[in-house]
């Protein structure tokens, strides 16, 4: 399945990790301003695939990446591609939160701050308007300068929306964001996917098939490093055509 | 295991004990406040305020430049290098290495740089041979706690736009506590040892006044009083060795607090 101007396109991808070849021949358009989910078994290369959008693979030794990510078009393994900018087109969610070793505001000004935004005011105003966007600000606007580590692992994972976002990216990454989230957080976090989804580019990995109908346009199905099938959501989860997804969307593989 | 911990326990205090009953009498104002009259080796009057003084400046100024060396050299092979990369494996062996040597080898190995430098045993000398001694100390106590660190704090800094460098200084702040007890270790290990300030920092009355000038240290105010046959003299080491343990306890005690103050934000 092909997208007219996708604002991710794969192609021919390979990756090799320490001699394994973890990811095969991936091919695949993600759709502009849409949620495209990544389902599959723990270890059939999800977090792998996610992470070679925004060059998180390289820093690995014995990682060996071939073929093309092209992001608008422009291939981000390219030899002139500027890492640092570009990462910054999109945002991550882990699947743990990780809040940075400093305050609530510190956490939502350090993006901002890192790209040339130091007025106190402009950063007031940045810190209000992404906290109160992901939700947080009633909770927190009484200790913003209270450590981030404090704060629930529900609101951390907020939080870390919210810092991402904060340096206005186009597309946002999510690696099962709600697997260490109690159910109402995960309510919460996924309310805001589909908040985000007029704006930004959405691509989230999830092994909760249910989570994955609920929110995603497309969907994809992993399988030991290769994509089985790709298609719109209630294509894949109802009326898939391989035999792997099938048996996969059943239960029968997991 | 609690007879273990009864014997640790009461060596302990044996220790304090001794130093504390021989050094409490010698333990003057006198001695803290005032350079040696007539000769450390025989001199009863005045006090070692030039050792405590020289031992000061020596592991002040080796743990500062022990760090300007080793954070770089962590920060390397943490956040530039490539995970395990062959460099960076080789210098954490090194480190290992180097950890493991005597410190009078580092003496005898300062003592070889300074003749052949042509500089005579000095403060600077003594300085030089003590960050060599302590770097080990805080490149593997640093490197220990940025390795803890998780990588999905990298992930989330690299996510941001961070470069490699805005990326260290997260982890830098991450690793405070760490990097708390690496100096507090550093500096302990610095003002108490002996072997690599004897040929290289020299031994004097007064206080050094420059890089160039030899200065006593407090490890050797206690070796030098207490190889003195005058019961008087032996006993001023004894206040030396309380002096000395006094400081590493209120290097300890405020390292303890300034590491949980700055910590609040740990993750
Ligand atoms: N740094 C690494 N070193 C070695 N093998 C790895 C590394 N990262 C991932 N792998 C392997 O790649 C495969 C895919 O992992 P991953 O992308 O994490 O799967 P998923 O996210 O779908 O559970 C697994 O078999 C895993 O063992
Ligand atoms: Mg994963």
């Amino acid at each position: 399945m092909t997208f007219e101007s996708p604002h991710i396109r794969v192609k021919d991808l390979n990756v090799h990790i320490g001699g394994n070849h973890i990811l095969k021949n991936i091919n695949i358009d993600i759709p502009d301003k849409k949620l495209t989910s990544f389902i599959g078994p723990s270890g059939c290369g999800k977090t792998t695939l996610l992470k070679t959008f925004n060059r998180l693979l390289d820093r690995n030794k014995d990682v060996q990446i071939d073929g093309q990510v092209l992001v608008d078009g422009e291939n981000i393994y390219g030899k002139d591609i500027e890492v640092t900018s570009m990462r910054q087109k999109m945002g991550l969610l882990s699947q743990r939160p990780f809040p940075l070793p400093m305050s609530i505001y510190d956490n939502i000004a350090y993006g901002p701050r890192l790209h040339g935004t130091t007025k106190k005011k402009e950063l007031d105003v940045l810190v209000e308007h992404y906290l109160t966007a992901t939700g947080l600000w009633d909770e927190v606007k009484d200790r913003l300068n209270g450590s981030a580590a404090r704060l629930s692992i529900g609101q951390q994972q907020r939080l870390c929306l919210a810092r991402g976002l904060a340096v206005e990216p186009e597309i946002i990454l999510g690696d099962e964001p709600t697997s260490a989230l109690d159910p109402i957080s995960t309510q919460k976090i996924e309310e805001l996917f589909l908040q985000l989804k007029d704006k930004y580019t959405l691509v989230l990995v999830t092994h909760i098939l249910r989570q994955a109908r609920r929110l995603s346009d497309y969907i994809a199905f992993l399988y030991m490093g290769e994509i089985i099938e790709f298609g719109p959501t209630e294509d894949i989860l109802l009326r898939p055509k391989e035999k792997l997804t099938q048996e996969y969307v059943k239960g029968y593989i997991s | 295991m609690i007879l273990a911990t009864l014997i640790i326990a009461g060596s302990l205090l044996m220790i304090l004990y001794t130093i504390a009953s021989k050094g409490m009498q010698s333990l003057t104002w006198d001695i803290i406040s005032k350079v040696p009259e007539g000769g450390y080796y025989i001199g009863k009057g005045g006090g070692i305020l030039n050792a405590i003084i020289g031992s000061l400046y020596i592991s002040i100024g080796a743990t500062v430049l022990g760090l300007v060396i080793s954070i770089p050299v962590v920060l390397y092979v943490n956040i530039y290098a490539k995970r395990n990369s062959w460099l960076a494996n080789i210098t954490r062996l090194t480190f290992d290495v180097l950890f493991g040597i005597p410190s009078i080898v580092y003496g005898a190995f300062g003592f070889t740089i300074m003749v052949y430098f042509g500089l005579r045993a000095s403060l600077l000398a003594g300085i030089i041979t003590v960050t060599l001694l302590v770097i080990p100390i805080l490149a593997r106590a640093i490197d220990e706690v940025i390795r803890l660190a998780p990588t999905e704090l990298s992930d989330a800094t690299y996510a941001l736009g961070a470069t490699r460098w805005e990326t260290s200084l997260i982890f830098l702040r991450q690793a405070i506590p760490g990097i708390i007890t690496a100096i507090l270790l550093s500096f302990g290990r610095a003002i108490g040892d002996a072997a690599t300030v004897l040929f290289t920092a020299g031994y004097t009355d007064s206080i050094p006044t420059s890089l160039g000038q030899p200065t006593a240290t407090l490890p050797l105010a206690i070796f030098f009083q207490l190889s003195s046959p005058i019961e008087e003299v032996q006993n001023r080491a004894y206040a030396a060795a309380l002096i000395l343990t006094f400081i590493v306890l209120i290097i300890s005690l405020s390292a303890k607090y300034f590491s949980k103050k700055l910590s609040k934000h740990k993750i």
